[in-house]
């Protein structure tokens, strides 16, 4: 059945959300205007900058190329996630220990890669970490510190 | 951003899919998404309505054959192909796969998406050409094969018509293949690329120095023979900001080079 509407079940950091979505709403957009879940960013919007990441089903993927009716089912992870309360994940510990942001913009993005890096590959060299981060742009920091953030959180 | 109005379905099977394709003119097929919704974004295409072929198994996984070869489903995704144990089989696959943009690219982006765009710039067009690879289409009228040669018919055009599927990839066995690609940075868009397979004969693919992979077949495997083989092409690919017509026709004879010495393990 072809429709311009569908109702999709979405479970984003353990919750489940119903919701009527309009076929052409970006996942993204869902995450981020009908749940009110602004962590994640929108950066260039054209799939470069990788702000808007977040890890669907165990794999990650930039969220503004990807419809909100094609995560229905899926299990959906956003940086809100990762922290237990106030207790900051080991990488977002990490992130703070070494200056891993100036403006913070790419920051959710960049968390979420290096998470779904270091769960696929614990302890990834230096150029595992470089290739793990490659599909996010920061303009601030000259990526060294967030390198050095990740390395930190997989020794 | 906020697309254009568009129906959407998730067909759970093969045939189901063909029959909303067939029924709609305007219905498209969205495999990885990694190139459509980004032209939807830009108002460079305007589906009414996307069949998501995401869900349909029929379509997914790489089956290597005792004989050594390899069929793979047009929505396994890149990432799938660099970790699937049967792909290494023909190593290159997975060696270019991991060279496409980046990990979350890759893991959403399909080899068939990547073949029926056909974006001259695309890594996998060259590739599967000098591979010899074979095409399945399939459409309401039944299922057909195409060789790469082909399969790839204009810039976005393929040999896949309007209510037709490409379904699986085959591949046949060989271990002796190259690519080499000079790129907008660190594994981004080609700005050239040459793909080699010397199973066999030898057979070069060029990529972005026409609308389709430009195939030869050198009367050798010297590195004389393939610069002689890729001038005889009196290639005539396009300048932009990026690298003038006539550095591309430089790079095309290196690349060749380069490729087929990869092929040839030297």
């Amino acid at each position: 059945m072809v429709s311009t509407e569908q109702t999709i079940s979405v479970t984003i950091n353990g919750t489940t959300y119903e919701r009527d979505v309009e076929a052409r709403k970006l996942l993204i957009h869902f995450i981020r205007d009908d749940l009110d879940l602004t962590g994640s960013h929108v950066g260039c919007d054209t799939g470069n900058c990788g702000a808007c990441s977040v890890i669907v089903d165990g794999q990650l993927v930039k969220s503004c190329m990807m419809l909100a009716v094609q995560a229905d089912g899926s299990a959906v992870e956003t940086v809100e996630g990762l922290a237990d309360g106030e207790q900051l994940s080991k990488l977002q510990q990490s992130f703070r220990d070494h200056h891993a942001l100036q403006c913070g913009y790419c920051t959710p993005g960049m968390l979420m890669s290096a998470t779904a890096l270091l769960r696929s590959n614990p302890h990834p060299s230096e150029d595992e970490i470089k290739k793990g981060l490659q599909g996010n742009i920061c303009r601030c920091t000259g990526y060294w510190n967030i390198f050095e953030a990740v390395k930190a959180a997989s020794e | 951003m906020l697309l254009r109005e568009v129906g959407y379905a998730r067909p759970g099977s093969l045939g189901e899919a063909i029959e909303l394709l067939a029924a709609d003119d305007g219905a498209r097929a969205l495999a990885g998404g990694q190139t459509l919704i980004n032209v939807m974004k830009a108002r460079a295409g305007s589906p009414d309505a996307l069949v998501d072929l995401g869900r349909i198994e029929e379509l997914k996984g790489i089956e290597l054959g005792a004989d050594g070869t390899l069929e793979i489903g047009a929505m396994t995704t890149y990432t799938e192909i660099i970790d699937s144990s049967e792909a290494r089989a023909r190593p290159i696959l997975g060696t270019v796969c991991a060279q496409i943009a980046d990990v979350q690219v890759r893991n959403r982006g399909t080899i068939g998406g990547n073949i029926c765009t056909s974006d001259p710039t695309n890594h996998l067009p060259p590739l599967l050409a000098a591979l010899h690879a074979e095409m399945t289409i399939q459409g309401s009228d039944g299922t057909r094969t195409v060789p790469a040669a082909d399969f790839f018919l204009g810039v976005y055009m393929t040999a896949v018509g309007p209510g037709e599927l490409l379904t699986k990839i085959k591949l046949p066995a060989g271990r002796n293949d190259g690519f080499a690609a000079v790129t907008l940075g660190v594994e981004g868009t080609c700005i050239v690329s040459a793909a080699a397979s010397a199973n066999g004969s030898l057979t070069i693919a060029l990529g972005c120095v026409d609308a389709v992979p430009v195939v030869l077949t050198p009367d050798s495997a010297e590195d004389e023979a393939i610069r002689a083989a890729v001038r005889a092409a009196d290639l005539d690919p396009p300048s932009d900001v990026h690298a003038s017509r006539e550095y591309r026709r430089h790079l095309a004879e290196v690349l060749a080079v380069r490729a087929a010495r990869q092929a040839q393990g030297s």
